[in-house]
């Protein structure tokens, strides 16, 4: 009864506080505001640059081309293999006929080429189109496929992909340090503030501690303050987010600048922002909060 | 047996002065004592280390069965729960009313409301303020801000009441009306200690005086002694 009755007045005592020190908490928020959104704004453009890099990743494939003179048995054996080989997400088998035919519909100068072709004549290859489950390990897994009979050649854009692969690698690092990085120097200045506000309360501890608070009762209203700042604090960086990202994903149609970068879709990946911010704002608040009020406790 | 008792007390800040050294003292339950001296004698430092605000160097400090020199940092509420203390500057929240002020010191404790309301209202009482429980500090003078600081040392019924200077900013005519509520409060069976360097409050109090000097106690004069 005791400790409830105690905590309904640290949680009044808060909230009358905000509004008393209303400057002060004014202070504190704002600071809370600009620095979250400076990290919201950090967090959607390091998840797109990873999702854009998980795409093109996903998107590269193995051509295997076989020779010409490959029956359809050794066709069956070499896709067999391919299914049972470690790290392959999926393939798809195209028949030379069935490429004659795509590229005769989509061009008239290749019908009229090729439409006099018997299977036995055709020049084209068979191939497989395979996607594997890593990218790092594409060339490995393009090599063993080559020794299989009979296989031809491979091809998957060898050394532009370990070059993509190696600048997504320090694209993801870099835009990973730098939202850390934020994070680190947000609670930073957030503690800083509240540090500062709560240093001109000094004369307010110093009577709470003369009355008989103990330490507890006295870092209690100021830690619940701090949490009610963070919470406030982090409601419009949360809102704009919201809202920009929403209309940017409408106005460019999920896309920047071409097909090739599609942006994150709003939702859920806005809940997971509001969260990590909205839970930013709360934690570090009451950590600047505490870490003010501490140095008010030692005589 | 000692209500305040110290022993052998020193006190050295780290800037190497020595405020306080050899003091040897018996407070006993009911007492009406006066600290008095020049500034810089260390009276004020003798009584901040009674509530622990300053930890002795060495020796012994016992109030109201607890030894303060030892009591941990985070225990000192043990301590300042048996004690009221008033300042020379009131140290009232602006923020919050006579009645706030005073509720404050309950609030923390988690009393019950009801309970709160009566204490407060009684202590208002005591010190002439009920009418002015709604008013700001700002809204008082300097006698009625005193008078709500006691209210708000001796609301919870402590044994003890610490006063530094607490005349030190007001006129004869409101000083003695501050003392005429200690001295209520002392009749009331609660001990009182008083640093003043007022020698005209403690002439027509004809209380225990203890006179300082340099850090040491220089004389103690029993009650009626001191003229």
């Amino acid at each position: 009864m005791k400790f409830f009755r105690i905590f309904s007045r640290n949680i009044r005592d808060a909230a009358l506080s905000v509004i008393r020190n209303f400057s002060l908490s004014l202070a504190s928020v704002s600071s809370i505001t600009i620095t979250l959104l400076v990290v919201s704004i950090s967090l959607i453009l390091s998840y797109n640059v990873d999702n854009f890099a998980t795409l093109v990743e996903r998107d590269v494939t193995i051509v295997a081309f076989l020779e010409t003179t490959a029956t359809r048995e050794e066709v069956i054996e070499v896709e067999n293999a391919i299914k049972n080989m470690d790290g392959i997400d999926s393939f798809v088998f195209q028949s030379k006929m069935a490429i004659t035919e795509e590229m005769m519909e989509s061009s008239e100068v290749f019908q009229n080429i090729m439409k006099n072709w018997s299977e036995d004549e055709n020049p084209l290859q068979d191939t497989f189109l395979i996607k594997v489950d890593n990218i790092d390990e594409i060339g490995f897994i393009a090599a063993r496929i080559l020794e299989l009979e009979p296989v031809d050649s491979t091809k998957y854009g060898e050394g532009m992909i370990e070059q993509l692969v190696s600048l997504f690698d320090v694209v993801r690092k870099v835009s990973v340090g730098i939202v850390l990085a934020l994070i680190v120097v947000t609670a930073f200045l957030i503690s800083n503030t509240i540090k500062i506000a709560i240093f001109s309360r000094k004369r307010e501890i110093e009577i709470m501690r003369l009355v008989g608070a103990s330490n507890i009762n006295i870092k209690v209203p100021f830690i619940i303050e701090g949490l009610f700042l963070g919470f406030i604090g982090s409601i419009i960086p949360v809102g704009a987010t919201i809202y920009a990202y929403n209309r940017i994903y409408e106005n460019f149609d999920g896309q920047l600048f071409s097909p090739f970068i599609r942006l994150v879709e709003p939702f859920p990946f806005l809940y997971g922002v509001t969260i990590i911010l909205i839970g930013l704002g709360i934690i570090v608040g009451m950590f600047g909060s505490w870490r003010a009020v501490r140095k008010h406790l030692k005589i | 047996m000692s209500l305040i008792e110290m022993r052998d007390v020193k006190k050295r800040y780290k800037n190497g002065v020595t405020a306080a050294q050899d003091i040897n003292l018996n407070i006993n339950k009911g007492e009406f004592v006066f600290i008095i001296g020049s500034t810089g004698c260390g009276k004020s430092t003798v009584i901040k280390m009674m509530y622990r605000e300053e930890k002795p160097t060495s020796g012994t400090i016992v109030v109201g069965g607890l030894n303060v020199g030892k009591l941990r940092n985070s225990k000192v509420y043990k301590l300042r729960r048996k004690l009221g203390v008033v300042f020379q500057d009131y140290k009232l929240l602006n923020k919050a009313t006579a009645y706030e002020n005073v509720a404050f010191a309950l609030d923390v404790l988690g009393l019950p409301k009801s309970e709160i309301h009566k204490k407060v209202i009684k202590a208002l009482d005591l010190v002439g303020l009920k009418n002015k429980a709604k008013n700001y500090p700002e809204q008082l003078s300097g006698g009625e801000q005193q008078r709500i600081a006691i209210a708000r040392a001796i609301v919870n019924g402590p044994k003890i009441l610490i006063c530094d200077e607490p005349t030190g900013n007001l006129d004869p005519p409101t000083s003695a009306e501050i003392m005429k509520v200690l001295m209520e409060i002392n009749k009331m069976g609660t001990t009182v200690i008083m640093v003043t360097h007022n020698h005209d409050v403690v002439k027509e109090n004809n209380k225990r005086v203890i006179l300082m000097e340099s850090g040491r106690v220089l004389k103690e004069y029993k009650e009626g002694e001191y003229a």
